[in-house]
């Protein structure tokens, strides 16, 4: 029993990163109609929104302690970061620490405005041509993000830390009553999960209560009636992918200190996410998070070395497997509409 | 002649006299001159514009025919490899044994593969070959190590038994892939001159195996099976109420692109005797889609020329280093020549996938055709400026040929 | 006993009746219109003789054997073609080679790997397609695109692979719908011959009155998924019931 809580705790985080990705990606599939393989890029690129916050915050100028003195004797340099100057060294200090969970509000502008100009710049010339040219030129678009990343952040990861608090793990099994030990989990992934289950649950409030929201789930059920109606829905699709951007963005931002930002990142879970969105049917927002849950939990259910005793090799594969039952005998994938997608 | 028609045989005579001339034609520059670095006349990258070529070929006849998007190419690729080392391994190392082996292979697991994958079309065709590729892909790195020796891949070993070869004389040494007693790392180096031209015998068989291909490819295309398959890009609905069955038609394709790619997958490793699985990896089924796009889908030379052009700037661009900018932008005056090595910096050397994503997204915006669309757009330009020019010189015969 | 019989066909879709208890009997070498308002069913039907749907209950039967849970292909095999309400033609290919697809699907059936034949050496294929072409005055057509063509030639291109098969029935879905007066007139004078000049059962779904009266040799009144009255055009004309379902509570 405490086997299986500790495997779909430890397949919630990136149950939840596939989640707001194929969230993100069904949104703009689902209202513009495009495919867009550069989505796992905007994830990346959110996770490295969060390490260029904490470069910026991180920066700082030289300044003579004249108190400590260097082996020689001479007065020691020491680097003084602006923010720690500004704020004193106390909430200075703080700042520093929690740069990670602050970079969402400088990743939010930013990941907005790169949906925009993605959105206007490439993606509306694609509206009407065939999906493989969509699917061809977004993933062009993706390598392009890819190597830019690499050529200013280079090809390592780059640990990110997370708060001081949420550091290190704690006994998640003594809460729920198990012997002490059972189920050690990392805090920052239960934040992580808390996180995403927001954003989350913003994005589908967003959509029920908001007119906004109402116009695009129109959208999506049926583009031309809603163009019909003489509302501008190219404008609204734009700011729908702004917001998914900031979606998928901020998905990257919360995950940097789980797994060190890389620049083949967004690239890795790209696949996987389309995946997603097919098992949770395409076009179908809540089909997506489930399955994005599902898949993750399956996946980290598939790693547990009874299982792997069993099947060698399953932790690999379980995803794709799935994806491959689910496409052959359920074509509409798990929540998906009819005529979304059918030949 | 062989059956084509007179245009077809044209181009095939070209690409013949392009493929043997190769070593001299991409070989202008005199060695040891400034340009030298443009050079690509050397057996190792021309064996990979005509091994890149064949596979491009073969995912054409499935793309650019029936319209159906692969992303799971390389799989056939690596498993080709995968299969002509374990040949090289156990039986010999005559190539023909080892590239006999990946064609089959590869086929048999395009066609299990193609059978599932086929049963969807559009973007979900796509989503299944990539797992599918994904999966093997994982599956050789973990699992199957006993068979790929996973991440550090399939090598030979002194210990390998090959049958059918007798005790080699310098056994101390790994042997080479060879064809009937000749080794395919053997060069022949003609110095005329200033220039040093290459001639290898693992180039002149990938381009005689390219030729055969491509002459293959190309009675495909003008056959009926070739015409059923644009007819399953054009329209399946109508092609289904004509009385014809799709499925089949697009197995075939699907299973004779899964061949190409295994042969090139066989020459690939004949020509360096090691597989690995990162040749599997979906990046590697994108580059494939890159080419044939590059080049033209659904035209008989394009892939050919994508592969070509790909790889040529992959080596140049790859090679190319701050100093050589320097070097070219010194006629500007020392400010500007900084700034103009900054701005170009990142697209070289390390930076050439960035220039090729640029480059791929600029084709599929503007140039859906590829080159050869181009070729024809400037030829077509060309064409008009003649007729144009002969308007004023005779207006009554440009009525009769109105320029297109 | 006619060539296609249609005995008791339901088909539903969620909680819509689309079909109710059909009944139909087409004649063989006679003009058959099926017509009715929108939403009768028509279509329905239609899609149901073809294999694209497979009704509920009930059974279609081409020539005595049965065309249910075949598919498309197999049931054009067997001697029905199908023309589209928008003509459906292979959009990048030329016409010739257009009119050259149904006649290797007559020849070869629906699967052969010719793959080293060279197309247009297909002697016989070729005089075929041209021959057809001449027939339909397109000859002088062969070589355009025939995505490019006016929506009059692709629906006469459409026609003509469609009898390049030599079906025994030819269905068609609306063939004068979107059609200017002069283009409807064409393809009623076209069809006119083409009844005259072989042996072929013609199956139309109208809603052009004009077309229905100068062809059809029998009419069958589709409303709300059940046949009305099936009678010979004269009748259907005076017919209370058709005037009622046509003209709806209003006339009533």
């Amino acid at each position: 029993m405490d086997a299986i809580i500790l495997q779909i705790l430890n397949g919630l985080d990136k149950g939840s990163a596939y989640a707001l990705i194929a969230l993100g990606l069904t949104l703009i599939f689902g209202t513009l109609g495009v495919v867009n393989f550069a989505h796992g890029a905007l994830f990346m690129i959110g996770a490295f929104c969060a390490v260029t916050f904490s470069k910026i915050l991180h920066s700082s100028y030289t300044v003579i302690d004249e108190t400590k003195t260097d082996f020689l004797g001479n007065p020691l340099k020491v680097d003084m970061t602006y923010v720690e100057k500004w704020f004193g060294n106390a909430a200075g200090g703080t700042i520093l620490d929690w740069a990670v969970p602050l970079s969402i509000l400088f990743a939010i502008p930013v990941m907005i405005i790169i949906g925009f100009v993605m959105e206007r710049g490439l993606i509306k010339h694609f509206y009407t041509r065939p999906h493989a040219d969509q699917i061809l030129v977004t993933f062009g678009l993706a390598i392009v993000l890819q190597e830019l990343i690499k050529y200013f952040y280079g090809a390592n990861p780059i640990p990110t830390g997370a708060p001081e608090m949420f550091r290190g793990s704690f006994d998640f099994g003594a809460l729920l009553g198990f012997d002490a030990n059972t189920i050690i989990y990392p805090y920052w992934r239960l934040v992580y999960f808390v996180f995403s289950a927001v954003i989350i649950g913003a994005v589908f409030s967003f959509l029920r209560f908001t007119t906004f929201g109402m116009v695009v789930r129109a959208g999506m059920a049926d583009r031309e009636t809603v163009g019909l109606l003489g509302i501008n829905i190219n404008k609204r699709f734009t700011l729908m992918f702004g917001m998914a951007a900031a979606v998928a963005g901020l998905a990257g931002v919360m995950y940097a200190p789980i797994n060190s930002p890389n620049y083949h990142m967004g690239m890795d879970f790209l696949v996987l996410s389309f995946v997603v969105v097919v098992v949770g049917g395409m076009g179908s927002l809540p089909g997506a998070v489930l399955a994005g849950f599902l898949l993750g939990i399956l996946e980290s259910f598939a790693s547990m070395n009874e299982i792997k005793s069993i099947l060698p090799g399953i932790d690999q594969i379980i995803i794709y497997l799935v994806a491959i039952i689910i496409l052959l005998t359920r074509p509409r994938g798990l929540m998906g509409r009819k005529g979304v997608m059918e030949e | 002649m062989l059956g084509l028609n007179k245009k077809d045989s044209v181009l095939l005579l070209v690409v013949t006299l392009l493929a043997i001339c190769a070593p001299f034609i991409l070989n202008p520059f005199p060695t040891g001159s400034a340009m030298a670095q443009f050079n690509a006349g050397y057996p190792d990258l021309m064996q990979r514009f005509v091994i890149f070529g064949i596979f491009a070929i073969g995912f054409n006849i499935l793309f650019g025919l029936t319209g159906y998007l692969s992303f799971g190419h390389a799989a056939f690729l690596g498993v080709g490899s995968y299969s002509a080392v374990w040949m090289f391994k156990l039986l010999s190392m005559n190539i023909i044994p080892a590239i006999t082996l990946s064609v089959l292979v590869a086929g048999v697991f395009a066609l299990l593969i193609g059978y599932v994958s086929l049963r969807r079309s559009g973007i979900y065709f796509a989503i299944l070959t990539l797992a599918f590729a994904q999966m093997s892909f994982n599956l050789a790195y973990s699992v199957l190590t006993p068979i790929t020796n996973g991440e550090t891949g399939l090598q030979l070993a002194l210990d390998d038994p090959r049958i059918l070869d007798a005790a080699p004389a310098n056994a101390g040494s790994l042997p080479y892939p060879s064809l009937f007693g000749f080794e395919m790392s053997d060069t022949y180096i003609m110095s005329a001159g200033a220039w040093q031209f290459q001639f290898s015998v693992g180039y002149y068989v990938c381009a005689i195996v390219l030729l055969v291909s491509f002459y293959l490819a190309m009675r495909l295309f003008r056959s009926p099976f070739g015409m059923m398959l644009r007819a399953i890009k054009s329209n399946q609905q109508r092609m289904n109420y004509t009385g014809l069955n799709a499925r089949p038609y697009a197995l075939a394709a699907f299973v004779i692109s899964g061949m190409y790619a295994g042969l090139a997958g066989g020459l690939m490793a004949s020509m360096d005797p090691l597989a690995g699985a990162e040749r599997m990896q979906w990046t590697a089924s994108g580059e494939v889609v890159l080419m044939t796009i590059l080049g033209g889908a659904g035209t008989l030379i394009g892939p050919v020329l994508g592969a070509g052009f790909i790889k040529y700037f992959e080596n140049i661009f790859s090679k190319i280093n701050d100093n050589i900018l320097h070097q070219w932008f010194a006629f500007m005056p020392d400010g500007i020549e900084d700034i103009m090595v900054t701005i170009v910096h990142p697209f070289i050397g390390k930076g050439w996938h960035l220039t090729l994503g640029i480059l791929f997204m600029l084709v599929v915006t503007f140039l859906p055709g590829g080159l050869v669309e181009g070729g024809q757009r400037i030829g077509r330009l060309f064409r008009r400026r003649k007729t144009g020019r002969n308007d004023n010189a005779d207006s009554t015969d440009s009525t009769k040929k109105p320029a297109e | 006993m006619g060539i296609l019989e249609v005995k008791g066909v339901n088909k539903r879709f969620g909680g819509l009746q689309a079909l109710g208890d059909v009944n139909l009997d087409v004649a063989e070498n006679s003009v058959h219109a099926i017509i009715g308002p929108n939403g009768a069913g028509k279509s329905t039907l239609l899609n149901c003789l073809v294999g694209k749907l497979i009704p509920d209950t009930g059974s279609v039967m081409f020539e005595g054997q049965s065309v249910l849970g075949r598919k498309p292909y197999e049931i054009n095999q067997m001697g029905i073609s199908r023309v589209f309400q928008t003509p459906e033609i292979f959009g990048d290919l030329t016409v010739l080679e257009n009119m050259m697809i149904p006649c290797f699907a007559k020849r070869d059936g629906a699967f052969r790997m010719h793959a080293f034949e060279h197309s247009f050496n297909e002697k016989g294929i070729i005089e075929h397609a041209e021959a057809m072409l001449e027939d339909m005055n397109m000859a002088d057509k062969r070589n355009e695109h025939s995505a490019s063509m006016s929506r009059g030639d692709k629906r006469r291109l459409e026609i003509a692979m469609c009898l390049a098969q030599d079906p025994k029935l030819l269905l068609l879905d609306e063939p004068t719908a979107g059609m200017a007066r002069a283009d409807t007139n064409n393809t009623i004078d076209l069809l006119k011959r083409i009844k005259s000049e072989r042996e072929i059962t013609i199956a139309i779904i109208e809603h052009d009155m004009h077309v229905v009266f100068s062809l059809a040799e029998r009419i069958t009144v589709l409303a709300q998924g059940s046949p009305l009255v099936e009678d010979t055009p004269e009748n259907i004309k005076g017919h209370p019931k058709v005037r009622e379902a046509y003209l709806g509570e209003a006339a009533a």
